[in-house]
């Protein structure tokens, strides 16, 4: 523990430094990145050799708020979340130097209060103590086992990740998002607020382990309790349809941002609802059942609506959905399970979900990553100004494609393991659970199907229009490779998601304690399932292995064929053109409009098209746009009608300090009255 | 000691009447100190056995800053802002001085209310600190001026450190000194404040501040 708290505060301690050294982007740059690199090394080395020995560490301390107390606890699930949050942090940071310098060396114009514009540098001290402040805010999150301390650090974690979405608010839109996020995230708050007095309220404690021992005496409520807490942590986690800020926020912050929002931040949500399932006691069926249709109805959702985007990173955030929606598509599986004390069903959608957290992890911070080096160098995010930047940046192109295959779920990279286990679970409840469950996890397989099929398609059109063919502006043109510190990064992720491919089967075992704190089965029963498909697994190494021996061989052979022939580049096709241009390329709306056209009824694209007309055409036009449905849909109709109802309580606001004094001394007189009646 | 005691609790029912019905800004300040000052006579006079030097430090201390210190601040302030010189309430004098007896009644009936500990001084006591409290309020509420405002606020504490006084004469010494700590800083910085208001805008009317809003 005492590494941890030393963590905690070399990550505070460097931020500040940070800031008081934000004379100089370098300094200020390196400071805060090195502080957060080195405390992200002793905590993965901490976690792994707490999850080695089984020697699980809390801390204790008085506080002086009411009910408070700085009551800390790494156990396996803590811990298990830990790995992933270090690991991208991290790389991140170090992909941050290399990016945020190339923000701090271009001056951005600045809004005057006259109305003027001046040009000024941006200062990276604040960019990079919130960026340390988000890391370990996250961390305590993870590691807090008193309702006080988890709602401030959870309330310091949105803040602090505001402030990061608003960093570049020289661009248009950015502050909007960043409100968008600051309202989503407050009011999921809101309703955590909720949960956690109803939960203090019978227990007569907020510490965590208090929850525990009395899950009997809110046995009543412990449904409405999921619910809220499903809504709750699902605003975080980005549950459909509570999901609206995910694709504003992230396309608006730093890319190294994105990538650890995306890949540990949206997280927690999921690790708090899995946290409060444990203080409830026994589970019944349904709560299962909903996360199972949440899960799905986000996944295919999700996966739609970004194939119709054309912004890169907004494609990345709706997949960020997507996985969020298989992940709890495999939790609520293993909650199934535990209701019905089905162990191998626990141990495959528990260990599924848990997995797909941690791949997931992997694959989209390499993906943000990835956006945020053609951003970089491109200067644009938009798909279709894109192409033909593999000869330009071939390692942000290889380890891209080797995001997007783990990413759909294809063997031999480990997005295909967690999805395994996934189908492997839902399969297991088809076959041994009653009709109406069954029908549960036939839903799950078919949409995981659809999911998986689609999520291909997505990125062979993110891949394909990106990184193949020719540029078709000078965006794509004047790219070039990143630098060292963005490049390595991406490369130790797109490893990782290798080998994490072919070994998690080996490493299943690890998984036995976190689902012992999910389930309260015993370590033994445990690791007897997982042997169990230890058989199966083995499988997969093999045909991993074999996939990597297959493809190195036709590599080998390609190579061989070539070597003694002179190779040269031509124009592709030209079908009679007398000057084929890159604009005749593939756009990305038209790769993907069959799958498009099949959904139009959810995603209500906006076609602005004027065809060519006449003999000799001249001008034509094609736009789509897709905005968020439930945006669009429920939440903008929702919060104006709130705004409506509340602009008649304007005259209340006059202005006048007298006023307000007024009212704030009436509200507590009438509330000394009332009590002193 | 207790009809002593009550004597001053009379006088600062009166004062706060005073404040309430006087229309020269000066004088207001005048009153306020003359409140500290009675005010400072409190922890001598709630300590009946022995005149501790602890309860000699506060009162010496409350009255230096309350009596002198702040008064001659509002002063300098009142002289550098060469504003009018007074009060422009909301609401008119009478009507002050009759919403002040009407205070006074819902503090009394309080004070019969209120649970509390039976080692009190004076029955006196809750019931006049609280009215302290809500005259300083009503002061903040009804009148225009930023200055009457830092007046009203000087009023609520010193209804607060009545309260404390009477309460627990043993109340720990920190706690009183961080009070008067406090009430110090807040005139100091108010001060200043408006003094900026009044270069800024010409006047110190926070009525008029309000074309501030969006």
């Amino acid at each position: 523990m005492h590494a941890l708290l030393f963590l905690l505060l070399l990550l505070f301690g460097s931020g500040i430094l940070a800031l008081c050294l934000q004379k100089s982007a370098k300094a200020a740059s390196f400071v805060a990145a090195g502080g957060c690199i080195v405390s992200c090394l002793i905590g993965l080395v901490t976690v792994i050799r707490i999850l080695a020995t089984g020697d699980f560490p809390s801390f204790h301390a008085g506080w002086m708020v009411p009910y408070g107390s700085f009551s800390m606890e790494i156990d396996a699930l803590s811990a298990f979340f830990l790995i992933p949050i270090f690991l991208l942090a991290a790389l991140a940071a170090l992909y941050g130097i290399g990016y945020l310098s190339a923000a701090a060396a271009t001056p951005v114009s600045c809004r005057q209060d006259a109305g003027g514009t001046y040009l000024r540098k941006k200062k990276l001290g604040g960019v990079w103590f919130f960026y340390n402040l988000l890391v370990a805010s996250m961390v305590m999150v993870v590691a807090a086992r008193n309702a006080v301390l988890f709602l401030v650090v959870w309330e310091i974690m949105s803040l602090a990740s505001f402030f990061l979405v608003t960093f570049e608010d020289e661009k248009e839109g950015v502050i909007e998002a960043g409100w968008t996020y600051l309202v989503a995230t407050h009011v999921g708050t809101a309703i955590l607020f909720v949960v956690f007095l109803l939960l203090g309220r019978y227990a007569g404690s907020l510490e965590f382990d208090r929850f525990m021992a009395s899950s009997e005496d809110y046995s009543h409520i412990a449904g409405i309790l999921f619910l809220m807490s499903v809504i709750g942590f699902g605003t975080k986690a980005g549950f459909m349809p509570f999901h609206i800020w995910l694709p504003e926020a992230h396309p608006a912050a730093p890319s190294h941002v994105s990538a650890v929002m995306s890949g540990v931040m949206v997280k927690t949500g999921l690790y708090g609802i899995i946290r409060i399932a444990t203080f409830l006691g026994p589970l019944p069926a349904w709560w299962g059942v909903i996360l199972v249709v949440i899960g799905v109805s986000s996944g295919i959702l999700g996966v739609i609506f970004a194939m119709s985007q054309h912004d890169l990173k907004r494609l990345l955030a709706y997949h960020t959905i997507e996985n969020i929606g298989i992940i709890s598509l495999g939790l609520g599986l293993g909650m199934l399970g535990m209701s019905i004390h089905s162990i191998s069903l626990c141990v495959l959608g528990f260990g599924g979900g848990l997995l797909h957290i941690l791949n997931h992890a992997i694959f989209k911070g390499l993906l943000f990553l990835n956006a945020g080096a053609i951003l970089h160098s491109a200067g644009t995010g938009q798909i279709d100004e894109l192409g033909g930047l593999m000869k330009r940046m071939p390692w942000t192109g290889a380890t891209f494609l080797i995001g997007s295959i783990a990413i759909s779920g294809i063997p031999p990279f480990n997005g295909f393991i967690s999805e395994f286990l996934i189908y492997v679970s839902a399969l297991e409840g088809c076959v041994s659970l009653h009709a109406h469950f069954a029908f549960v996890c036939l839903g799950g397989i078919c949409g995981l199907a659809l999911i998986g099929g689609l999520a291909a398609a997505c990125f062979s059109k993110a891949f394909g229009i990106i990184f193949l063919g020719e540029p078709r502006s000078e965006h794509g043109a004047e790219a070039h490779e990143c630098g060292i510190a963005m490049r390595i990064p991406m490369i130790v992720l797109a490893f990782s998601c290798m080998a994490l491919g072919l070994l998690l089967p080996f490493g299943m075992g690890f998984l036995s304690p976190v689902i012992g704190v999910i389930t309260g089965f015993s370590q033994q029963e445990l690791h007897l399932h997982f042997a169990a498909y230890s058989g199966t697994l083995n499988v997969l190494v093999v045909t991993g292995f074999a996939i990597f021996v297959i493809v190195g061989i036709l590599a080998f052979i390609r190579s061989r064929i070539l070597s003694n022939r002179t190779v040269s580049s031509s124009v592709t096709w030209d079908c009679g053109y007398a000057q084929p241009m890159p604009r005749m390329q593939y756009t990305a709306s038209s790769f993907v409009q069959p799958f498009t056209s099949l959904f139009a009824l959810i995603l209500r694209t906006r076609i602005t098209y004027s065809p060519p007309q006449g003999l000799f055409p001249q001008k034509s036009s094609f736009h789509t746009e897709t905005p968020d449905r439930f945006r669009e849909g429920l939440f903008r109709p929702l919060f104006e009608g709130i705004n409506r109802g509340l602009s008649k309580l304007r005259w209340l606001q006059h202005g006048r300090i007298q006023l307000y004094v007024l009212y704030i001394a009436l509200i507590l007189f009438i509330l000394l009255i009332l009590k002193l009646w | 000691m207790t009809s002593f005691f009550d004597a001053i609790m009379v006088l600062l029912i009166l004062t706060n009447l005073a404040l309430l019905g006087t229309s020269r800004l000066r004088t207001c300040i005048h009153i306020c100190a003359l409140q500290g000052l009675l005010l400072g006579t409190l922890p001598l006079t709630t300590t009946i056995e022995l005149i501790s030097f602890r309860a000699f430090l506060l009162a010496g201390g409350g009255m230096v800053m309350k009596a002198i210190v702040f008064p001659r601040l509002l002063e300098r302030t009142l002289q550098d802002t060469h504003v009018q010189r007074e009060v422009e309430p909301f609401i008119g004098y009478s009507i002050s001085l009759l919403a002040g007896i009407g205070l006074l009644g819902f503090s009394l009936w309080l004070g019969s209310r209120l649970p509390l500990p039976s080692m009190i001084t004076s029955p006196l006591v809750i019931p006049v600190s609280f009215f302290m409290m809500m005259v300083g309020l009503l002061l903040i509420v009804s009148r225009k001026k930023a200055l009457t405002q830092v007046l009203g606020y000087l009023v609520m504490e010193n209804g607060i450190y009545a309260f404390g006084v009477a309460i627990s004469p043993e109340a720990p010494f920190l706690v009183e000194m961080g009070m008067l700590l406090d009430a110090f800083v807040a005139v100091f910085i108010m001060g200043i404040l408006m003094f900026h208001i009044n270069r800024e805008f010409d006047h110190i009317d926070t009525d008029r501040l309000s074309v501030l809003k969006d």
